[in-house]
């Protein structure tokens, strides 16, 4: 049966090398910050200018 | 356009394309030839990842989206960042650890050779006609904005495009991309300075409104990850560079900078808006197509009522400034009425001359935003800057060109010629120049679409309905391949052909918006094999074993 290869664990456990992030996941994490915040402050400017 | 803005323009396309070619003349590797050089860092490989995305079009179709229907368009970005976290965590290490050149190698590997030529063939097919249509599209506002002939401008910007694709493969375009985004960036950045529908977020539930958060998430997301993860012109863009790291971090700097980037491409729209309140705007902005029809005591009519509606919208707009520094709410709130009806009044004249130029020809090209940033440059801009800014136009035909007609020549190459022919794989210059030849043949046949075939005015949406009709399968494949572990290649092979056929039907019997097609190809695709898969003989399913 064929079987699907999967994302290699070692370059998950591989450190991303950015000041301040430890893990990759950390790294998604912050970018997915960054989107809500993005989408926060787009908000709050069409509140302010309906 | 007087000499100073033809050095600008000039120097800079010419000194772009000439720069990638120089530092990529001793390429002879066929690795460095079709993923880049093993040494491209995350910086080079996130400005070309979005590079690729920015065409000429996107620089001129969205300030004229900002300028008729307000900034709402970013919300269309809002999946982006989501999909490109899915690809990074995901499909890239595969790529990445299976050594491919192309995505569809990684579709032999899992399942079989029918399902990869079936994946690299419907790649080619929508490609390669929306390469054609892309470089006619950018081509057509310059040519008629400038006065320069059609054809000149298709022919040119294809052939310097061809040179130095060809001459570098994948990393020219990597290269050139850097300093073609500098250019593009200057570019938006200073008319930025010098500039409201600021209604950027809709909650809206309603299932007719076009652009709402909702729609932004999930169909976003949806029409991302296939463009990031399947399309091969940007899967070629993020597998080459100096380790996993690279990539990943490319990937992350679009997540960032894509929504930031479209706001503000979508506010200078918005600040034209506001400048055309108070310089008198033309009553439509294609002034060629305009003079072209405009010829009798009509249409003058519509002029001199345009220009008075303006005057008086003008008036309106400065008593509404007036009434709100007053602190006079009864006074502000007869004002607003008073400033909302001039604007609509206006709004009104300019569908009127729409239906008129209608009238006159029902040939006549009526959709006029794509001209607006264009005339605001030419007429409102300092020579030099205008010679910059057209350039701009041109390094973004050129961007994202290079890395459409580099991925074609890949894919024919990788998945289609060396397929056919197994011996020849071996032998590493003969593959360097095969794909040369199959890069310049694409690029030939991309000018010679662009020249030859009669487009309709909505090009762009040619282009999205062309993708949604195959984009929605070519995910569904790839989505198996990567989540569904007990499906094999016959099952999924035969699904994703019935998909395919599925939505074809659908789109010539159906009336339903064209985006949602990407949605049914994918879930069929993926039902179909679930399907397939428990009803194939077990023989055919221990036939196909591929990569574990």
């Amino acid at each position: 049966m064929t079987l699907a290869p999967r994302p290699d664990e070692r370059s998950e456990a591989e450190p991303p090398d950015v000041p301040g992030f430890r893990t990759w996941r950390g790294v998604y994490l912050f970018v997915f910050g960054w989107f809500v915040l993005v989408v926060i402050l787009l908000s709050v400017l069409t509140e302010i200018f309906s | 356009m007087n000499v100073a803005d033809w050095v600008v323009l000039l120097g800079t396309i010419v000194g772009i394309a000439a720069y990638g070619s120089w530092r990529t003349r001793h390429v002879r590797s066929l690795s460095t030839y079709l993923r880049g050089n093993t040494s491209t860092g995350w910086g080079t490989i996130g400005v070309s990842v979005m590079a690729t995305q920015a065409s000429a079009i996107t620089f001129l179709s969205i300030p004229g989206q900002g300028f008729e229907s307000g900034i709402g368009f970013v919300q269309n970005y809002f999946g982006l960042p989501l999909a490109l976290i899915i690809v990074c965590a995901v499909f890239l290490p595969i790529y990445r650890r299976l050594n491919v050149y192309t995505a569809y190698e990684f579709l032999g590997q899992r399942f079989d050779e029918k399902t990869r030529l079936l994946g690299a063939g419907l790649f080619l097919l929508q490609r390669g006609l929306a390469t054609g249509v892309t470089i006619y599209a950018p081509a057509i506002i310059i040519s008629t904005v400038l006065g320069w002939p059609l054809d000149l401008v298709i022919v040119c910007t294809g052939l310097l495009v061809i040179v130095y694709t060809v001459t570098g493969g994948s990393e020219a375009v990597a290269l050139t991309h850097k300093w073609q985004m500098a250019v593009i960036s200057a570019g938006a950045a200073s008319v930025a300075g010098a500039l409201g529908k600021l209604q950027a977020v809709d909650f809206s539930l309603d299932p007719s409104r076009r652009y709402t958060v909702w729609t932004g998430v999930f169909g976003g997301l949806f029409l991302s990850l296939s463009y990031f993860g399947t399309d091969q012109s940007q899967v070629q863009r993020y597998i080459g560079g100096a380790a996993l790291r690279e990539g990943r971090l490319g990937l992350m700097f679009n997540a960032v900078l894509k929504i930031p980037m479209q706001f503000v491409i979508l506010l200078l729209g918005a600040l034209l808006f506001v400048f055309y309140q108070f310089a008198p705007p033309p009553v439509f902005f294609n002034q060629v197509e305009w003079r072209r029809h405009a010829q009798d005591g009509r249409f003058r009519a519509i002029e001199a009522e345009h220009a008075s509606a303006v005057a008086q919208s003008q008036s309106a707009i400065r008593a509404w400034l007036q009434a709100r520094a007053s602190d006079d709410t009864a006074r502000e709130a007869s004002a607003r009425a008073a400033m909302v009806a001039a604007s609509s009044r206006t709004d009104a004249i300019r569908a009127e001359a729409k239906a008129a130029l209608v009238a006159a020809d029902p040939r006549a090209k009526t959709k006029d935003s794509d001209y607006v940033f264009i005339t605001f440059i030419l007429t409102q801009l300092p020579h030099g800057a205008v010679g910059l800014l057209v350039a701009v136009m041109f390094a973004a035909a050129l961007s994202s060109k290079a890395s459409e007609l580099a991925a074609l020549g890949t894919t024919t190459t990788i998945d289609f010629w060396r397929h056919f022919r197994p011996l020849a794989a071996a032998d590493e210059a003969r593959n360097m120049r095969v794909a040369r030849r199959f890069t310049a043949l694409w690029g030939v046949f991309a000018v010679a679409f662009a020249l030859f075939a009669g487009f309709a005015e909505n090009l762009i949406e040619a282009i999205n309905i062309l993708g949604s009709i195959f984009y929605g399968v070519l995910l569904g494949l790839f989505l198996v391949a990567f989540f569904l572990r007990r499906v094999g290649g016959s099952a999924v092979f035969f699904a994703a052909v019935t998909a395919q056929a599925l939505v074809i039907v659908m789109y010539f019997s159906l009336n339903i918006g064209y985006l949602w097609y990407n949605l049914i190809g994918c879930a069929a695709c993926i039902a179909l094999s679930v399907a397939l898969q428990a009803v194939l003989p077990p023989r055919a399913l221990d036939d196909e074993g591929r990569a574990g």
